[in-house]
């Protein structure tokens, strides 16, 4: 089951070499993102996820907020 | 939507999958450096100044006027042990009567912005309303800095230098 985190948790985990991923379409990726995050529109993870991500390492995910 | 990716992406064998509910916003409001073509662009958290003064709800208000004037301002921003922002003082207020407290004398409730805000959206804003300063805070309300009309403009008259 997925785990939902805050802010600290999310640069605790980078740091300990966790991937992080936006889930948003490309064109609000290019704008801004997260330092080091790779972008994984939702639409494209069953194709992509696997080419990707390292299924050995932590995964985070974020959009824009919760709603 | 990041719910929906984070299950998804267990259900294909990821392991140890987290979801950073609070998102792109929670992390830009705290001031946080991002990448990206925007990076290059001025924001209120940067130039917001954040030695502006700050005082009490129960402080005198004679005591934090001299103190502002001192010091070569003329507003302070009123907050509580947290550096939550609980309204503002501008000239006006400071000229008050010496002797009343700061939550008496002070604007309650001032228009607050966060530190991702363009700066040429902050110019427009606040000269259409006249406002000469403006307090950043985080999404959860504290003070970041105070934002200054000034600076403002000065900072996107040297951009287009």
């Amino acid at each position: 089951m997925p785990k939902e985190i805050d802010r600290d948790e999310v640069r605790r985990l980078v740091g300990a070499g966790a991937q992080l991923v936006e889930v948003l379409p490309s064109s609000e990726y290019i704008e801004d993102h997260l330092p080091g995050a790779i972008n994984l529109p939702l639409r494209q993870i069953e194709a992509r996820a696997i080419e990707l991500l390292d299924r050995t390492r932590p995964v985070i995910v974020y959009c824009w907020d919760s709603a | 939507m990041s719910s929906r990716a984070a299950w998804r992406l267990e259900s294909l064998g990821f392991g140890e999958v987290y979801d950073y509910v609070d998102g792109k916003l929670d992390w830009m409001a705290a001031g946080l450096a991002t990448e990206g073509t925007n990076t290059g662009h001025q924001r209120a958290g940067e130039i917001a100044r954040k030695d502006a003064p700050v005082c009490g709800l129960k402080d005198r208000l004679g005591d934090v006027s001299e103190r502002v004037k001192a010091s070569g301002w003329n507003a302070a921003v009123v907050v509580n042990d947290d550096r939550v922002v609980l309204g503002l003082l501008r000239s006006k207020e400071l000229a008050g009567d010496p002797d009343q407290l700061v939550e008496k004398a002070m604007r309650p409730g001032p228009s607050t912005f966060r530190p991702f805000v363009p700066l040429h959206e902050m110019a427009h804003f606040m000269i259409e309303h006249k406002i000469e300063n403006a307090p950043i805070t985080t999404s959860d309300g504290r003070l970041v800095g105070l934002l200054l009309q000034e600076d403002v403009i000065q900072a996107m008259k040297k951009a287009k230098q």
